[in-house]
């Protein structure tokens, strides 16, 4: 998609105190993209989203989102946004309908258009039977969607929701983010954080954020298709233990990259030119070997282990 | 009498009205690394505290190393290591006092003590950083310290409460080789975990809804049980393919994903299922992928009990 971005973030600098919290982040995000900045805790997604938020002036570097300047009030960015914040701050004693007249108040949207966004919103996300629900009594996947409801009330071009599936269980999350495709199908363009990696997959495109800047971006298919490792499921052979197959992988040196338990097995990052052989050599000690798609979390620590050793991107 | 180290037979626990434990059963053999897993709010951390002596059950049975955790929570507690959520450390401690402090709440002192601070020091790689002032250590240094002092009395057993949450990739794994090198020198391990990827490290795992558990078994039993089926990915046009794909009949999970969808499909459904793909999008691109615990977690969740 070759449209203009509707977010543009560059050059990013910023410090708590003596904590760089944001070292050089920078990406774009498009009409109809699902942007995932995806990272663990401290990488700077918050910081990040603040900044695109208006929220925060960053030390240094822009923000700009459809083209204007978050930070200045007559820019007219709020109507383009909108935000869902790591605690998004419903009123809990007031029920799901209240809830969204609230914003739609807010928002200074007429009856008609607020009742029918309100029930289509509802529906897509299975909220109609709870209208009169207060929002304490809400599931935390239902509270989330209801945020996110709050949200999208104005139909901004841009939504932004920082970390929205932490610490929600895996049917909602899965629901989440069917939700967030639908979206950007109609055009809106998403930016969600994440500190789970293999939510990557789910995104239309990908920065991994590390010390506060991008260590690797792209469309997740590509990022795994150029990962220069492979990635082993080893079972041991009968009589054998993972003990057996460890010492069999500790004669191989410099091209194993990682050894983590797998179940009964082992999981092995190998230097994918060696993987053949590595393979072969498992083999012949009996032990089932199986080529695995690598994860975005093998991509982010062979990624973080090249940048610490010089050797670059 | 199995040699099993934890056992819990029909385990609840209610807070007033809410069941926030009910009818659990379950045992966990000698060095195993047993993962327990469920959304907030499952269960997990009150069974853990039940199992740790910490918390009396309402109803039903459950004996670790051997003692009933309710008559006999000292005994209970003098055999195990738990490790908390929150890393319960003095931040304005250095790691040293730390572990000082809570050896002494062990019962451990002098020499004996100084024997142990240096064997767990050694043994969770924190020997340059004894001096350090826990707070001004990452949190990836931090959870090491919490295992050191979990690791004080030299226990058995392990109970690690979502230990690697917001804890960095390359920490997490790091820090589980450690959990995996304790259990290769015998111990056994109860983990609790919200990140089902980390379930896959675990010989055996527990799921937990609603204060059930509700399956149980090697991560390959349970995608055998809950998860049958081809899964694959189709690269194409998402909504053009899930349009496509959703009506068929065996088509038992679609999910979207950047640049595609990722669609699990009973077994010999799947020619049909592509044929359909192919004639919504004729550029899809197929590519094999594997069940994940993520398809069990919904396929439960969906089912019910089985």
């Amino acid at each position: 998609m070759g449209e203009t971005p509707v977010a543009v973030v560059s050059g990013l600098r910023h410090r708590y105190g003596t904590t760089l919290a944001l070292d050089g982040m920078a990406f774009e995000v498009r009409p109809g993209e699902l942007y995932g900045l995806i990272g663990p805790d401290g990488a700077g997604k918050t910081t990040t989203v603040r900044a695109l938020a208006g929220l925060l002036e960053p030390n240094e570097g822009t923000v700009r989102i459809g083209g204007g300047d978050p930070l200045d009030p007559r820019s007219g960015v709020r109507e383009h946004l909108g935000y869902m914040p790591q605690r998004f701050g419903l009123y809990r004693d007031l029920s799901v309908d209240e809830n969204l007249r609230f914003f739609g108040d807010l928002f200074c949207l007429d009856r008609k258009t607020f009742l029918e966004r309100r029930d289509r919103l509802m529906t897509i996300t299975r909220l109609a039977p709870f209208l009169a629900r207060r929002a304490d009594a809400l599931s935390g996947g239902m509270y989330k969607k209801l945020a996110l409801s709050c949200a999208l009330l104005h139909q901004p071009d841009l939504l932004i929701l920082d970390e929205p599936t932490n610490g929600v269980d895996p049917v909602s999350r899965g629901e989440l983010w069917d939700l967030l495709a639908d979206f950007t199908t109609q055009g809106m363009a998403v930016l969600v954080t994440t500190s789970y990696m293999d939510e990557a997959a789910r995104c239309s495109r990908v920065g991994l954020a590390s010390g506060g800047r991008l260590i690797l971006e792209g469309r997740p298919a590509d990022l795994v298709a150029a990962f220069g490792d492979a990635v082993l499921r080893v079972e041991p052979g009968a009589g054998a233990s993972t003990d057996d197959v460890e010492a069999t992988l500790a004669r191989e040196g410099r091209a194993i990259e990682a050894v983590t338990p797998l179940g009964t097995g082992l999981r092995v990052v190998v230097r994918g030119d060696d993987a053949d052989r590595i393979t072969a050599r498992l083999e012949e000690t009996t032990a089932t070997v199986r080529r695995m798609t690598p994860g975005f979390e093998d991509l982010y620590l062979a990624r973080m282990a090249s940048t610490s050793t010089g050797e670059g991107p | 009498m199995t040699d099993a180290v934890i056992r819990c037979r029909d385990l609840g626990r209610t807070f007033g009205d809410f069941h926030a434990v009910r009818d659990v059963t379950f045992e966990v053999p000698p060095g195993e690394i047993f993962g327990y897993l469920g959304a907030n709010g499952a269960g997990k951390s009150t069974t853990i505290r039940i199992l740790c002596g910490l918390l009396s059950p309402s109803s039903g049975h459950a004996e670790v190393a051997g003692f009933d955790v309710a008559k006999d929570p000292e005994a209970v507690k003098r055999r195990i290591g738990y490790m908390s959520q929150k890393f319960s450390l003095y931040p304005d401690l250095t790691v040293e006092e730390n572990l000082d402090f809570f050896g002494g709440a062990y019962g451990l002192s002098g020499r004996t003590l100084r024997a142990r601070i240096d064997a767990v020091v050694d043994e969770v790689g924190l020997r340059s950083e004894r001096k350090a002032m826990t707070s001004s250590l990452p949190g990836g240094r931090q959870q090491r310290v919490a295992l050191a002092n979990a690791l004080l009395h030299d226990p058995r057993i392990l109970f690690l409460d979502e230990p690697t949450a917001g804890v960095d990739p390359a920490a997490r794994r790091e820090f589980l080789a450690l959990v995996r090198r304790r259990v290769q020198a015998g111990a056994t391990v109860f983990l609790t975990t919200h990140y089902l990827d980390e379930a896959e490290y675990c010989r055996r795992v527990g799921l937990m809804v609603a204060g059930r558990l509700v399956a149980l078994g090697t991560p390959a039993e349970l995608k055998a049980a809950w998860a049958p089926g081809d899964v694959r990915v189709l690269r194409g046009a998402p909504t053009a393919l899930g349009g496509a794909v959703r009506p068929i009949p065996g088509v038992l999970a679609v999910q979207s994903l950047g640049g595609g969808i990722r669609i699990r499909v009973e077994a010999g459904r799947l020619d049909t299922v592509l044929a359909a793909a192919r004639s919504a999008d004729p550029d899809v691109a197929v590519e094999v992928a594997e069940p994940t615990l993520d398809d069990v977690f919904l396929a439960v969740v969906q089912g019910g009990d089985r």
